[in-house]
């Protein structure tokens, strides 16, 4: 049994007597109550308990949280704030693009997707269609919602394009 | 009905279909809305609140219902909040998710939800100003009249309008089409910022105070029973604090046998699972081998099936007598839902009553499941509806419900049962596989002059054939054939059955309309004349249509195949498929365009969907069943199937079981025709023509005519 300390969404949370070889997943999910995060297959293969460490997008049902003690955790709970001024809740443009364009149908793959998107484009923030395909191929959509999905990494893709157009000009 | 109940009851209007729409929802004081009808209620400050009756589940239905309440209504989306309606027969009637019901069940009783609380709202206001009502006028949640200076919210007439007398049907004004401003817009879920934000909106997000974690292992052979099970090592393990054996009442869709373990965490419940060691007896268990019954199947083939399903005409002699005859056997195998949400549900019981929260699709027959099986009454179980993470028709069977709630019947504490995904593999209710022997006989002119199918399925109880395992005389070509025959035969199965999208139809669309472009080749003709030749003919005597229309059809399958340029020629290695299917009172043709090299890898570049569902609600809702529909379809054909061996399914996780993901999704062109026919629903009929459409697009594309499915046994890989 162990006690970790972990950085979560920008908070520092603990979490007492766990086993230690406990997912970060179901910490997550029944110690902290951040739901969001979904359970698909507990082995890796469909990527709905993306979140990022340090930025980097995992599978938190294949991490344990001990593994994750002193990374900066982020959830879908805390994306929206992610990059952007402080004090600024609007939402992330991925998570508005897929609002605007109507992604989900049912909507349980969709954080999972979110994530694995948003720590994407920060890596490649104007991809073509095939880096898309090919970064977004560990998440499955049971509803087959990857026209949209694309459409918005797509949508949102442009919106940072432009935003970072926005900053250069300024600079000059 | 209990006493409280019934004082609660206003009954002053009863709405078509039996809906009673007089009773009014009780108001929370928190709210200060007025509430004008089960449906409608309205804050002072014109935010209109509308009750979502039925399960959501992917398919739209809690966005489009609301929609045709508002658009009645007459009041702007934007003001709309739309919240998840109590599971209650008396005031919202049937309550359920399947065969794409939602919309064609409930488009003429939500109509007049809306147009009663708008009747009421003005009579309100006519009231106010002293004048009729019949000259007040409404627009964006206002009233307003050419004599009255400004206008009047609803937010303002709301706690006047309700008391006034609910109208009759009778008394009620719908809008014309040419008035709608709402319908056929494109909104966008109403869920959809909860569910990019991680809100907890699924049933396995439902947190309960003084939650307990359990986890139910039954035999993977079903019908399997406990011999002997480790329960005390198992007791022992860390976090646990029940483990117990639970005999069941022998039904699948309620509870099999098997063993509970209660944990403080799902992880702690999942580990001491890892512990269990169960020895089953297993000789009322299921025994089926795909492999063996692949082999019975074909020895089958030769001759006719059992029972006949449909027959007119001479169908042997006229296939005897045919200038050129054809013959088939197609296959396809058992698939499972799979959806993304593996099963759950959390369960309180508790002095005798229980609370279930549940991703379920029949949530009024989980009632009576429960209430049957912990023997209490079915006013004593609540179910608080979530929403679903996809169901397919895997949410219809409430077993999951049945299991979690007699696990917390008998140790005493709320429970949160977790099935792993390789349960949700292990136990689902599986669309059975099936086969067709196939017989076409043509005249000179190359017209079909005989068609017989004998259709090979399943029966678990030795009698009917097992759930969505039937096939309807009424299957296109047959009514218009004049000798046609369907023969059925049913091999005996231990597997549970289920509905899966589109039951009856889904692989049923593969063989049949595979086997109308081998007759079109056959005859050496174009397919798409030869298929409107087809569904021109006259209707046999004593046919039955059951709702295809052919004029309907033919005009699908003209607009599909003009938008994908039927006629252009096209380079060496690609080509199209055509197919129609007329399912769940949806008219779609498909036509897949797929390239195709020596090695048999295969892309499918874009499909064109073209659609007759009648008026469309919601734009943006239905374009996303139609492209999922295709997803869902070419996903399955590719590379789905489940290998069966001693009754057991022998694909556990989606290392396995592989659904399509992204780089393989094609493009898709979704055109819905305009049509007058009252809208009908989307969840299911683009669905079956998909198969279809790919396979017959490959044998243009090489001459290659694939008659199995998943493609991937035919040595077919994705590029
Ligand atoms: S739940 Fe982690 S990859 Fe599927
Ligand atoms: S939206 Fe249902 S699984 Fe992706």
């Amino acid at each position: 049994m162990a006690t970790v300390t972990l950085t979560i969404n920008d908070q520092i949370r603990t979490v007492e007597d766990i086993a230690e070889d406990t997912p970060l997943l179901w910490v997550l999910r029944d110690s902290l109550g951040l739901v969001g995060t979904k359970y698909g297959c507990g082995g890796g293969y469909c990527g709905a308990c993306t979140v990022h460490l340090n930025g980097l997008p995992v599978r938190s049902c294949s991490v344990t949280a001990v593994a994750a003690v002193g990374a900066k955790i982020t959830t879908i709970e805390g994306l929206a704030n992610e990059g952007l001024a402080q004090g600024d809740k609007h939402l992330h443009p991925l998570q508005q693009a897929w609002i605007d364009l109507d992604v989900p149908q049912c909507g349980y793959c969709q954080a999972g997707q979110i994530m694995t998107a948003a720590a994407f484009l920060d890596a490649n923030p104007s991809p073509s269609d095939a880096d898309i395909d090919q970064a977004m191929a560990g998440n499955i959509c049971r509803c087959g919602c990857y026209v949209r999905i694309k459409q918005a990494i797509r949508m949102a893709s442009d919106g940072l394009a432009y935003n970072a157009m926005d900053a250069e000009e300024q600079q000059v | 009905m209990n006493t409280s109940r019934r004082e609660f009851i206003k009954l002053t209007g009863v709405v078509g279909g039996g809906l009673v729409i007089g009773f009014h929802l009780p108001t929370g004081a928190e709210t200060k809305a007025a509430s004008l009808n089960a449906y409608v209620q309205i804050r002072p400050d014109n935010t209109i609140i509308i009750a979502a009756k039925n399960p959501e589940l992917g398919q739209g239905v809690k966005t489009a219902l609301p929609m045709i309440v508002a658009e009645e209504l007459d009041v702007e989306w934007a003001q709309v909040e739309v919240i998840q309606s109590a599971v209650d027969y008396l005031r919202y009637g049937s309550q359920f998710a399947w065969g794409s019901h939602s919309v064609p069940d409930n488009w003429i009783v939500l109509r007049r939800v809306g147009a009663s609380a708008r009747a009421m709202l003005v009579q309100a206001a006519a009231r106010q100003w002293d004048v009729a009502p019949q000259a007040c006028s409404t627009q964006s949640g206002r009233v307003s009249h050419p004599q009255q200076k400004g206008s009047l919210s609803y937010g303002e007439l709301a706690s006047a309008a309700a008391g006034m007398p609910i109208p009759g049907d009778d008394q009620l004004k719908l809008k014309s089409r040419d008035q709608f401003r709402l319908i056929g817009q494109r909104i966008s879920g109403v869920d959809n910022r909860a569910i990019v934000t991680g809100q907890p909106l699924f049933g396995i997000d439902q947190q309960i105070p003084g939650l307990h974690y359990a986890v139910y292992e039954k035999c993977p052979a079903t019908g399997g029973t406990v011999k002997t099970a480790n329960l005390e090592e198992v007791r022992k393990l860390p976090g646990v604090s029940h483990v117990f054996e639970l005999v069941g009442n022998g039904e699948t869709t309620e509870l099999m046998p098997g063993v509970a373990i209660i944990a403080n965490s799902t992880w702690a419940a999942f580990s001491a699972r890892k512990q269990l060691k169960v020895e089953w007896e297993l000789s009322d268990a299921a025994s089926d081998s795909w492999t063996q019954t692949q082999k019975r199947a074909r020895e089958l083939a030769a001759g006719n099936g059992e029972d006949v399903v449909v027959s007119h005409g001479a169908v042997e002699s006229a296939l005897a007598g045919a200038g050129r005859s054809h013959t088939a056997f197609y296959a396809y195998p058992y698939v499972a839902h799979a959806a993304m949400e593996p099963q759950n549900c959390s369960a309180h019981y508790h002095d005798g009553s229980c609370d279930v929260w549940a991703s379920s699709q029949t949530p009024q027959s989980a009632l009576g499941n429960v209430a049957g099986l912990l023997n209490i009454p079915t006013s004593a179980v609540t179910l608080h509806q979530t929403r679903c993470g996809g169901g397919f028709g895997r949410r219809l069977m409430n077993d999951t419900v049945c299991e979690a709630a007699a696990i917390s019947q008998r140790a005493g504490v709320p429970v949160k049962l977790q099935w792993s995904r390789e349960d949700d593999m292990a136990h689902d209710f599986y669309r059975v596989g099936g086969f067709h022997a196939l017989r076409g006989g043509l005249d000179e002119e190359g017209r079909v002059v005989a068609w017989d199918d004998h259709f090979i399925t399943f029966s678990e109880n030795g009698k009917s054939p097992s759930r969505g395992g039937d096939m309807k005389a009424s299957v296109f070509p047959v009514p218009m054939v004049t000798n046609a025959r369907i023969t059925r035969t049913q091999l005996a199965s231990g597997i549970p059955s289920g509905y899966w999208r589109a039951p009856g139809s889904n692989a049923i669309a593969f063989a049949v309309q595979s086997f109308i472009h081998e007759l079109a080749a056959t005859a050496g003709r174009d397919h798409l004349e030869f298929l409107l030749e087809l569904m021109a003919m006259p209707l046999q005597s004593g046919a039955k249509l059951d709702g295809l229309n052919p004029e309907r059809a033919a005009r699908v399958i003209t607009a599909a195949a003009e938008q994908a340029g039927w006629h252009k020629p096209r380079p060496a290695g690609t080509g199209l498929g055509l197919a129609f299917y007329y399912s769940h009172r949806g008219h779609v043709a498909e036509v897949a365009e797929v390239s195709v090299d020596k090695n048999r890898k295969l892309a499918l570049h874009r499909v064109t969907v073209a659609a007759d569902v009648g008026p469309i609600i919601n734009l943006s809702g239905a374009e996303s069943q139609v492209q999922g529909s295709v997803i869902d379809g070419f996903s399955t054909m590719m590379g789905l199937e489940l290998s069966i061996e001693g009754g057991r399914i022998q694909e556990s996780n989606f290392h396995q079981y592989r659904p399509l993901r992204m780089p393989d999704a094609p493009q898709i062109d979704v055109h819905f025709l305009d049509s007058d026919y009252p809208p009908t629903g989307l969840g299911e009929p683009a669905l079956p023509p998909l198969a279809p459409a790919v396979g017959n697009a490959i044998f243009s594309a090489t001459g290659i005519r694939v008659r199995e499915l998943p493609l991937a046994k035919s040595g077919f890989s994705l590029v």
